[in-house]
């Protein structure tokens, strides 16, 4: 369980970042925190002939209050969120993802950039961030671009960004203090990947409603919008969540229709109350 | 300092902490020989096929070996009593077929780790398929695929014992039967496996540091192997980060590394690591119990009929074999209960699974989970308490020693009052469920024989056989003590107890003694650290090593006295004459600087010796425990979380009160892991699912209640101090409690779990049964 030999560069500026990435030519990966792509080149399921660690890149670690959104840096690790240094523009909400994330001693070095570009169906980030309407900035060597975090999700493990770009920050429209959230995470244990995630947001001055779902068994974050109506309408019961799980995702066994039918309900409910 | 401050029963820090608190231990991934290569291994990817090739590049093929190359080896192979019992030895290297997924098929040497994976993707083997059979239920097909040819099916060991039930089971009133699985894990030492093997010219000897704890069973196998002399080959544990019987067993990669050591006259070091280790590296369980006990109105149980399969892999590992799992609990069923009627039938089948090793109580876990919920399940049917059923079928204390069903003799104890203990400290502690969440405790009780006794291991044959156990002693001549005894101490915490032990005896403060263990180079021959025994078996021999070197100081003073020996007592330390008092240090410096004040015919064989122990009429002392569990489950999603924990248990004596504590603890968290968390599954294709911890889940401090623990001391009648083993115990009652509990809190619900580790999944699923059954009700009464 050792990676094979590779190449080691750790830049300082996301210019000098790119310009690796470009002479890579597809054989060059991004290191953020490393705690997931790391054991991958490990086990060697992962291969790299070239790492660019962004971990030097100083702009990429910055926590910026940007008038109507809080931007963070892609290598602003979850333990910093945890501690609350993103400032409280969602009522707890992103504390509280960070700090469900695995364990303490990966929150302090993996990052929400990482967690993103990485593409897990099972993490947790992709689940609140489209729940929260946020967007990335890209960098490429032809410029850059936003993108919705829900474009920006294209599959498992598989997003929007091309093998010579680096995602740099991530943007979440601030919600007024209206607004409610609810976070519900169904796993065997603490800090175990999530069998069933669901994430509900209603800020009714915004007008941000949404309902967002995760887990490996379904194939990565997906909004249910025959919910969000419900949510700023009207009442919900199980028949009807288990009704747009099943519309929305497929059939599934009975467990994981169930388990997500109850994380979904939880999360519309504590939203409701 | 006096005895009782240090000697048995004192709860003295232990001595091996500060080294490995500060990262000052030695394990073997810290010794480093010059010139040392790093070996990786090329294991098989499929569960069942057939070699046709290895494509090896030319330019590395001095440094890739493979069956061909370790041809001279000789097979070391297990052997069994057990009438019929099919048993096949896993070779070191697959030669033309494999058997499991991480079976060996080539070893590459490298200057690192790295590199020498980085060879092992060089190597281009050809497989070509063969059915896979992958579970019990695939073995036990009629028209399914055997795993060798030459068998008519896939059945290894089939075994059986009847004490005559027909005539119980005629008359009962009341019959439960339930089906229980017990799901195969990991066993997960914190330290992997590892191992380093180089050939010593001066010694004229193979050194093998080896992370195991037998290391005289593995210098036998070795030796067998290689066909080397027992004193060509000197094998070392050094600290070893825990064993849980995964490293009481030969490894594959002992064999390998020990020949290719001396093959290419180079040091050669194998480390597993975590994903070897839950793929490819031996584990544990997977049993299924067919429990039906028959009781009367009140739910005392008067005969068990039972039916065990066990699934028995692929190979079966030196020295255990296949059989020790259904051999085992087939003889331990009937738990701490007076039960009068026992009949049952194991069958053991191979599959295509890596090797099973025994774990950590072994099959106890299994048996105590497969009679404790069938006590649970006979006070459901007859509208019982399960606590009060239980009191009601316990071994009586009055009993003992009580002659069970199966033959043992249960020595000594309490086992109700044991039970009563736990019941009062669950309703001291009472617990409040979060809204929408179902509570529910439940209780388990075993008895477990430590320090396994020789006519057990002769019985089955098995080339491991315990018996003598000794120690030497050897005292300086400052009167510090130096101890060696052939067990291995990888949490056991033996040189704090060991030095106790001398303390008790002799006297001298447990700092003046040093434990030397896990070396073949220094001690007495031992089967090694297992079967809870080092506590009973070398504890008793160091005692009696002290007490011949008492005997030989006392001589020396009474010399020194002018007084008979007779007259010299040896008390808290120091020699006591009719008229004058002397330090042990005094008599043993006048033995070795001062010989002239001595005459000389006394103690000319010295202040070294060697004593032994073997317990009389070869009883072993009986181990027993009450554990309860209080959980809370939600029954919507199924999660199960643990609110309270109780354990009492009775070792006898403890000598080290503090760290029985922490042996019940660790123990009850490993079990803790088989109850709700730990499994190793495979798919139809026999392919490991369960390959890294993102996977394969552990208990962690987040999972754990504060475990509370009482003690009562029972002394066995058998041995010395009246101490019983207690090394295993914790862990063997909570996947029966845990489960006990999830049904007690399923109640109002209907439903209840037959199966371990208690995962979401499984807890709904008993739910939506229970769901499905009312719904079919329903109709039918429509």
């Amino acid at each position: 369980m050792k990676a094979p030999a590779l190449e080691f560069h750790r830049p300082d500026t996301v210019q000098a970042a790119l310009a690796i990435l470009a002479e890579g030519d597809g054989a060059a990966r991004v290191l953020a925190g490393g705690q997931s792509l790391v054991p991958m080149l490990n086990l060697r399921v992962a291969f790299a002939e070239t790492l660019v660690d962004i971990g030097a890149i100083q702009e990429l670690a910055a926590i910026e209050d940007a008038g109507n959104h809080v931007r963070l840096g892609a290598s602003v690790s979850h333990a910093r969120i945890e501690d609350g240094q993103t400032g409280d523009y969602f009522g707890g909400m992103l504390g509280h993802v960070a700090g469900n994330i695995a364990y303490r001693a990966i929150r302090n070095r993996g990052t929400i950039g990482g967690s993103l570009a990485h593409a897990d169906p099972a993490a947790d980030w992709p689940v609140a961030m489209i729940a929260l309407g946020a967007n990335v900035e890209i960098a490429g060597s032809n410029g850059s671009r936003k993108l919705p975090v829900d474009e920006f999700m294209v599959d498992v493990f598989t997003t929007a960004l091309q093998e010579d770009e680096i995602l740099t920050a991530i943007c979440i429209p601030k919600a007024s203090p209206k607004l409610r959230w609810s976070f519900q995470k169904m796993r065997k244990k603490a800090g175990a990947f999530g069998e069933a995630i669901a994430a509900a947001v209603h800020d009714p001055e915004s007008g941000l409603c949404r309902v967002v779902a995760g887990s490996s068994a379904i194939g990565g974050p997906q909004r249910f919008t025959l919910l969000e109506t419900a949510l700023q309408d009207g009442d919900v019961d199980d028949d009807a969540i288990r009704d747009a799980v099943t519309r929305t995702i497929g059939s599934l066994g009975r467990y994981e229709t169930q388990i997500h039918t109850v994380c979904l309900r939880r999360a519309i409910e504590e939203v409701r109350t | 300092m006096t005895i009782k401050e240090t000697g048995v029963g004192a709860s003295i820090l232990r001595r091996e902490d500060a080294r490995f608190l500060e990262g000052r231990g030695r394990f073997i991934g810290d010794i480093e020989i010059p010139g040392m290569s790093d070996v990786a291994f090329l294991r098989s990817p499929l569960a069942h096929a057939r070699i046709a090739s290895i494509d090896t590049p030319d330019d590395v093929a001095d440094r890739v070996f493979t069956a061909a190359d370790l041809s001279d080896v000789k097979l070391v192979a297990p052997a069994s009593k057990v009438p019929r019992h099919r048993i096949v030895a896993a070779p070191p290297i697959a030669s033309d077929r494999t058997r499991y997924v991480g079976e060996i098929v080539a070893a590459c040497i490298a200057p690192t780790r790295a590199e020498a994976e980085d060879l092992v993707e060089m190597l281009a083997p050809d497989f070509e398929m063969l059915p896979v059979i992958a579970s019990m239920d695939d073995a036990l097909s009629e028209d399914g695929p055997r795993l060798y040819d030459d068998w008519d099916s896939n059945v290894s060991m089939e075994t059986g014992f009847d004490s005559g039930i027909d005539e119980i089971i005629a008359k009962a009133p009341v019959k439960v039967t339930r089906v229980l699985d017990m799901a195969r894990q990991a066993m997960v030492p914190l330290e992997g496996k590892g191992v380093l093997a180089y050939w010593s010219e001066r010694d004229d000897q193979l050194v093998v540091y080896s992370s195991t704890q037998s290391p005289h069973q593995i210098r036998t196998a070795l030796c067998q192997a290689l066909e080397l002399q027992q004193r060509q080959i000197r094998v070392i544990a050094p600290d070893v980060g825990g064993g849980f019987g995964y490293k009481a067993i030969l490894h594959s990669e002992e064999v390998i590394v020990a020949a290719l050591a001396l093959k290419t006259g180079r040091p050669l070091r194998w480390l597993e690591d975590r994903f070897e280790h839950l793929t490819a590296g031996a584990n544990a369980r997977e049993h299924r119990y067919e429990m039906t006990a028959y009781a009367d109105q009140r739910g005392r149980v008067l005969a068990i009929d039972a039916k065990l399969t066990t699934d028995g892999v692929a190979y079966s590992v030196w020295p255990h074999t296949n059989g020790f799992d259904a051999i085992q609990a087939s003889g331990i069923l009937t738990g701490p209960y007076d039960i009068g009627g026992y009949r049952v039938r194991t069958q053991t089948v191979v599959t295509n699974k890596p090797p099973l090793s025994p774990y950590r109580a072994v099959a106890r876990p299994g048996a105590c989970f497969a009679i404790e919920c069938t006590m649970d399940a006979v006070a459901r049917a007859v509208g019982r308490d399960p606590a009060e059923v239980r009191l009601d079928n316990l071994v009586k204390p009055e009993a003992m020693p009580y002659k069970a069903i199966t033959g043992k003799e249960y020595d000594s104890g309490d086992y109700p009052a044991c039970l009563r203990r736990a019941m009062e400290m669950v309703a001291d502690a009472p617990q409040t469920p979060a809204p929408g969440r179902l509570l529910g405790t439940g209780y388990a009780v075993y008895t477990e024989h430590t320090a396994v006794s020789t006519s057990t291991i002769s019985h089955i044959g098995i080339p491991m056989m315990p018996g003598f156990e000794q120690a030497a002693a050897l005292m300086q001549p400052d009167g510090s003590l130096e101890l060696r005894v052939g067990v291995q101490s990888h949490g056991q915490g033996m040189e704090t107890t060991m030095a106790q032990i001398a303390s008790q005896v002799l006297g001298i403060e447990p700092e003046r003694v040093i434990l030397r263990h896990g070396d073949t180079g220094l001690s007495p021959f031992s089967t090694g650290t297992y079967a809870s025994r080092a506590v009973v078996m070398t504890g008793g021999a160091v005692a009696a090593a002290c007490d011949k070197i008492a005997v030989k100081l006392r001589e020396i003073a009474a010399h020194l006295m002018q007084c008979e020996t007779a007259n010299v007592r040896l008390e808290e330390g120091l020699l006591k004459g009719p008229s004058a008092t002397m330090m042990i240090a005094e008599a043993a410096e006048t033995w070795h600087f001062r010989p002239y004040e001595l005459p000389e015919d006394v103690l000319r064989d010295g202040l070294e010796v060697t004593g032994g122990y073997r317990p009389d009429g070869d009883k072993g002392p009986f181990a027993y425990a009450a554990h309860a569990a209080t959980v809370s489950v939600d029954p919507e999603l199924g999660t199960v979380e643990l609110l309270d924990y109780v354990a009492v248990d009775d070792c006898g004596t403890r000598v080290n009160p503090m760290i029985v504590d922490g042996q019940v603890l660790g123990g009850v968290v490993q079990g803790i892991g088989t109850g709700l968390f730990e499994e190793s599954p495979f798919d139809d294709q026999g392919q490991p699912l369960a390959t890294t911890f993102a996977d394969y889940s552990l208990p962690t401090a987040a999972e754990t209640p504060m475990i509370r623990l009482d003690h009562s001391e029972t002394l066995s009648p058998y041995t010395r101090f009246g101490v019983k083993g207690v090394g295993e115990g914790g862990a063997i009652a909570p996947p029966a409690a845990v489960v006990n509990a999830i049904n007690d809190a399923l109640r109002p619900l209907g439903a209840e779990l037959c199966a371990v580790p208690a995962s979401p999944k499984r807890v709904l699923g008993a739910i939506f049964d229970a769901q499905d059954r009312a719904k079919a009700d329903l109709e039918t009464t429509k």
